[in-house]
């Protein structure tokens, strides 16, 4: 029996080989929208775009968690940690984001309790230590680190500890992208994400291709990933088949992690969701169980912002769709820098405007 | 930070020797004298692979050392918060000994303060290195051409993930430890075997990536890095896909970029790896005309940009 030999091509040969096969089967212009902002970066780190024809067109889609956190949920974040009584604990990434006219840093900076935490887990741990504060969580996310908080708040719930809260604000991903194949601007395929995929799997996507006609790859993150992936969609758009592709089977499984799943549904219950640049979104929120309710800051206390204003000129919501780049937002690169973001997607190692800065943001002037 | 340092320092304190905007100062009037100073927060203060008392005479010994000086001499300034753990401060004190011994400096003149309890986090450290060059040796940022080629003394990022191991809450064990070391007699070694190495400097804060940042700048050439070439261990690299770190963004404490002219190269890489310190050096790139900044070749055979660290490394979400 012959080997295969391409199993035992070094990826380089593999990489040139995709290369070529892409070239040969784009036959005309294409949008494909990597929905994970660790795509985006992946993408920019491993300099795909160098390696794929121009008649693709890649673009980054709404999937940073903090890049699509609207403004009042922010706003909140930093009322409450200008609480005596309040420490504060989030994930890292969360903590530049301006909202109205402040940031989680700013107030750190000035004496706030904002503690990073890389666990919710450990959120639980500070409020233990810390039994005459409340400890609020900020939740943002997708169903990656969602199962990671309903543990924790279960966790909670079992073990009575009563001074912790979550301020609630995650997002699911499959009704985001249903919102994106309604809209006019329609991308041509789908990269799928990887993280979210292992917890939601592959069939949650299938819609896509049925009801949208839209082809979908669920990708990892190396470049031998991310090549057979854009390939995949090439392939499947020249040959008019529609499918949803899982190429991310050492991680993804069709039904997805069950467990994860079972834990998010005794936890959380759906809602709709304000999205950065999409809108409300229905049923694309998540909101605690009503036996759950009390870990809510929400329903504890009245959170007192103002109208939350978004910085008038700011693109972040349609490059969150995907209608512009960030070279087309007049503040990018300009006003609108990593050390002084003005929008979000300039905050997040994960945002296009941040990938967009770190990785490209010459290629604008030598063009 | 860096803009907000460098148009402070231009504003009130700008002169010939801080404008050359190098880790060291060659003392104007003994033009021989190398200085540098350096203050030591690192939080925990205890890692594996060393502790804030090794860290502040190696990061001062090895600021001098990239200017080519022979250190001779440090000073040793403690700031210590009421109530910090005796026992805890003699340890400290012990390691301060054995590196300062190991890296054959003398410690000429020190100070304490005790501030009170909640006005400082534990204990930090002041350190400044003094040290002795020739005259017709010149190494700096400023020197740096193109053509020349830049080496490693070995892996990079392991400082960066051995801190991140045992800081508080972050559950993850890796075999890493801190290379965190003096590096003074390796630097010997290596001046006494290449007459013409154009800059050192040890990519701590920031790491590879923001100091081949800086040189590019303050050389105005392109430098050009190969992905393949740069000496990553596993276990960091593993640790930097799980909390969406680059490594090189990540500190290091015993590593020396080294610029050299392109035929000196193998040779100082041979010498590089006679000494323990620098058994896995390797060329990781070279210096090339155009405009100043970082290009990394990757592993797949594209471009892209190696920008400088700004604000602090903040893990992901997701």
């Amino acid at each position: 029996m012959p080997m295969n030999s391409d199993r035992f091509a070094p990826p380089q040969e593999a990489i040139e080989k995709l290369k070529r096969m892409i070239d040969i089967r784009v036959k005309k212009d294409i949008s494909i929208m990597e929905v994970c902002g660790t795509h985006t970066m992946a993408i920019f780190r491993h300099g795909i775009r160098d390696m794929i024809p121009s008649k693709i067109k890649l673009i980054s889609g709404p999937g940073c968690p903090v890049c699509v956190t609207e403004n009042p949920v922010i706003d909140k974040a930093i009322w409450l940690s200008q609480q005596s009584d309040i420490i504060i604990a989030s994930f890292g990434d969360m903590l530049r984001v301006p909202g109205s006219s402040s940031s989680l840093y700013f107030e750190k900076a000035n004496g706030a309790k904002v503690q990073v935490v890389y666990s919710p887990l450990l959120a639980l741990e500070l409020a233990l230590k810390n039994p005459d504060k409340k400890v609020v969580f900020v939740a943002v996310g997708f169903e990656t680190t969602i199962p990671a908080i309903a543990v924790a708040i279960k966790s909670a719930k079992q073990r009575n500890i009563k001074n912790f809260y979550v301020l609630c604000a995650h997002k699911t991903v499959p009704k985001a992208l249903q919102a994106l194949a309604q809209m006019d601007n329609k991308v041509d395929g789908f990269l799928l994400p990887g993280h979210v995929s292992s917890i939601i799997g592959a069939n949650a996507y299938r819609f896509l291709a049925k009801d949208y006609k839209i082809p979908g790859v669920i990708a990892g993150f190396e470049p031998l990933d991310l090549m057979n992936a854009i390939y995949k969609i090439v392939d499947m758009i020249d040959g008019s088949r529609i499918e949803i592709l899982n190429e991310y089977k050492r991680v993804v499984s069709d039904n997805g992690n069950t467990k994860a799943q079972e834990v998010i549904a005794e936890v959380f219950a759906p809602c709709d969701a304000s999205w950065r640049g999409l809108g409300v979104i229905p049923g694309s929120g998540l909101m605690l169980q009503d036996n759950y309710a009390r870990f809510d800051i929400e329903d504890n206390i009245r959170i007192e912002i103002g109208e939350s204003r978004e910085p008038v000129g700011c693109l972040c919501g349609q490059i969150l769709c995907g209608t512009k780049t960030p070279p087309d937002c007049k503040f990018f690169g300009t006003q609108c820098v990593p050390e002084n973001p003005i929008g979000p997607c300039m905050v997040s190692s994960e945002g296009t405007c941040a990938a967009y800065y770190k990785y490209s943001r010459f290629e604008r002037n030598e063009e | 930070m860096r803009k907000l340092i460098e148009s402070l320092v231009s504003r009130y304190f700008s002169n010939p020797t801080l404008d050359r905007m190098n880790d060291f100062a060659l003392v104007m009037g003994g033009d021989n004298l190398v200085v540098s100073t350096d203050s030591f927060v690192v939080k925990p203060y205890k890692f594996p692979g060393g502790d804030i008392g090794k860290l502040a005479v190696c990061g001062s010994v090895n600021d001098v050392a990239c200017s080519g000086a022979e250190v001779l001499y440090i000073t040793l300034a403690f700031i210590i918060e009421e109530g910090f753990n005796i026992a805890e401060l003699e340890n400290i004190c012990k390691s301060i000994k054995e590196a300062s011994e190991e890296a054959g400096v003398i410690i000429i003149t020190g100070d304490t303060k005790v501030v009170e309890n909640g006005a400082a986090d534990g204990i930090y450290i002041n350190t400044t290195g003094i040290g002795i060059k020739n005259t017709d040796v010149n190494i700096g940022g400023e020197f740096v051409k193109p053509g020349d080629k830049i080496i490693i003394n070995g892996n990079i990022g392991d400082h960066a993930a051995a801190i991140l191991s045992c800081r508080e809450g972050l559950c993850f064990t890796t075999p890493t430890v801190s290379d965190c070391a003096p590096l003074n007699n390796m630097v010997k070694q290596l001046m006494g075997g290449c007459k013409q190495v154009r800059c050192m400097r040890d990519p701590t804060r920031g790491g590879v990536a923001t100091a081949l940042n800086e040189i590019a700048r303050q050389s105005q050439v392109g430098i050009r890095i190969f992905e393949q070439a740069l000496p990553i261990d596993q276990s960091v690299v593993g640790a930097c896909e799980l909390f969406g770190m680059d490594p090189l963004y990540m500190a290091n404490e015993g590593k020396l970029l080294i610029f050299v002219a392109g035929d000196e190269a193998d040779k100082a890489v041979e010498i590089l790896r006679a000494n323990k310190y620098g058994a896995d050096a390797a060329i990781i790139g070279e210096v090339i005309e155009g405009r100043p900044g970082v290009v990394m070749k990757t592993s797949i055979g594209s471009s892209r940009i190696v920008d400088e660290l700004t604000g602090e490394i903040l893990p992901r979400i997701c």
